[in-house]
């Protein structure tokens, strides 16, 4: 028993889905530019101080960049350093543009020759690597969304549209569109449904230069839509989370709340990681995170 | 041409009917800084739920820089003017658009006739004077007036605190 909780508290400390003690996040040097053709620089980090990088970087195993109509783009120039992970994004086109770092991992379990094993990776890998007919086979579906968006131009919502995928921010209010004194609305989505009741964190940047935290908690309303009203102008991290928690030992296997094929599969991810950790969560987790900028009146 | 007639009629009727014009001055200060370079301004009607009603101009940098800078990119400092109309333009725009002027008092006359003015419905507006400056600061003020004047000519000012000088609006009947 001490032995699997040392295994698990390093599978912990290693997981990059594990880092819920700090704050992942990215940060734009433009959130609104003038015109079609200009670049933004991001820098990708987790930290405690927002935003200042001062932890370990954030690795874009999969960013996913969605162009105004609805593209892809390639990051370029993309480098991780010792703090922060960089890249750079080319805007050819007028519009808003959606700049994600995604990961959906799959964790499973089941019993082979009265042995158990576990197993990471993504869904398409999960098909592959894991047996279908695995005995007492248990899984869980941890998603994570850290992003941004850019505007050159008039702000518009073509990228901005669900991928139906975990948790979503979806714009009432334009994410391009926010300054100081007026309410902004947004509607978180999971799995592309209304999320109600979903309790959702709002932190100004600066922490490091204040004693306060000045952090906004509010709760979705059943349409899935919350209110924020920003009182200074800034970088401000919006964070939500769904399902179980990663910190702490597994509990006792009990049923999946869904089985290996529920839900879509998605490419992508953070590739089939080294199985056998020992790890398994206690049920499908998604969390998400968004970097907002407000500008003053 | 029997088709177009009707138009341009009501056209001129409608532009008849408060043919107001309005006189405005904006003074760009002369500022005692290492570092100078001539403000982005914006000037525009905005109704009271602070949408815009009319642009009256934009002045920014026309030409791309020795380095192949375009000035249009640092449109968006003006970031109600960028926010509230700016974004939605196709620019330059006739009429509205020029170059960065130098500091001193600038005085413009807008002809009531002019496109927007004189589809102006009579009500209370307010001038907004917007600058903002490479390596310095930004400024946005309001001037309130009514529309068309009533009585004699109607005039309003308002001073800026350190990007804009002194503004001034005349409504003429």
């Amino acid at each position: 028993m001490l032995r699997n909780l040392t295994i698990l508290a390093g599978a912990i400390a290693l997981s990059p889905l594990a880092l819920q003690a700090h704050r992942q996040w990215m940060l734009p040097s433009s959130t609104v530019l003038s015109k079609a053709d200009s670049w933004v620089t991001v820098d990708a980090a987790v930290s405690n101080e927002l935003f200042y990088f001062d932890h370990v970087p954030l690795r874009v195993n999969n960013l996913v960049v969605t162009a105004p109509d609805g593209s892809r783009r390639q990051p370029e120039n993309v480098a991780t350093g010792k703090y922060r992970t960089t890249f750079d994004v080319h805007l050819p086109q007028p519009g808003t543009y959606r700049i994600a770092s995604v990961s959906n991992t799959v964790f499973a379990s089941w019993k082979e020759n009265g042995e158990m094993k576990t197993w990471r990776g993504d869904a398409e890998a999960f098909t592959r690597e894991v047996p279908a007919n695995a005995a007492e086979l248990r899984t869980a579906k941890m998603n994570s969304r850290v992003e941004v968006f850019v505007t050159a131009g008039k702000p518009d919502t073509r990228a901005l549209q669900p991928v139906g995928i975990g948790l979503e921010l979806a714009p009432v209010t334009h994410p391009n569109d926010l300054v100081t004194g007026e309410a902004a609305t947004f509607q978180f989505l999971h799995n592309g449904n209304p999320a109600a009741n979903l309790e959702v964190t709002v932190i100004p940047g600066g922490i490091r230069y204040r004693d306060q935290l000045k952090e906004q908690k509010l709760t979705t309303d059943g349409e899935g839509r919350f209110k924020v009203t920003f009182a200074e102008p800034g970088m401000y991290w919006i964070n939500a989370t769904v399902g179980a928690s990663m910190r702490g030992p597994a509990p006792a296997p009990g049923p999946s709340p869904s089985g290996p094929n529920a839900g879509p599969r998605t490419g992508g991810g953070p590739g089939p990681g080294p199985g056998g950790r020992g790890f398994m969560p206690s049920g499908d987790r998604s969390s998400y995170v968004a970097t907002v900028e407000v500008l003053p009146q | 041409m029997k088709m177009r007639l009707p138009a341009a009629l009501s056209g001129f009727l409608a532009g008849a009917a408060h043919a107001a014009d309005l006189e405005v001055s904006v003074e760009i200060p002369r500022l005692n800084v290492a570092e100078y370079h001539r403000p982005y301004v914006a000037l525009w009607v905005e109704r009271p739920d602070q949408s815009v009603a009319v642009n009256l101009a934009v002045w920014y940098q026309l030409q791309d820089t020795a380095k192949g800078e375009k000035g249009a990119t640092w449109l968006k400092d003006l970031r109600t003017w960028w926010r509230k109309a700016g974004r939605d333009l196709t620019l330059p725009v006739d009429g509205v658009t020029g170059a960065t002027r130098p500091p001193g008092t600038h005085s413009l006359t807008f002809k009531g006739s002019r496109a927007g003015l004189a589809q102006l419905a009579p009500g209370s507006y307010a001038l907004v004077v917007e600058m903002t400056r490479e390596v310095g600061g930004r400024e946005i003020i309001r001037v309130p007036f009514e529309w068309p004047a009533s009585g004699g000519a109607q005039t309003a000012k308002a001073r800026g605190s350190h990007e804009i000088g002194q503004v001034q609006i005349t409504v003429k009947p």
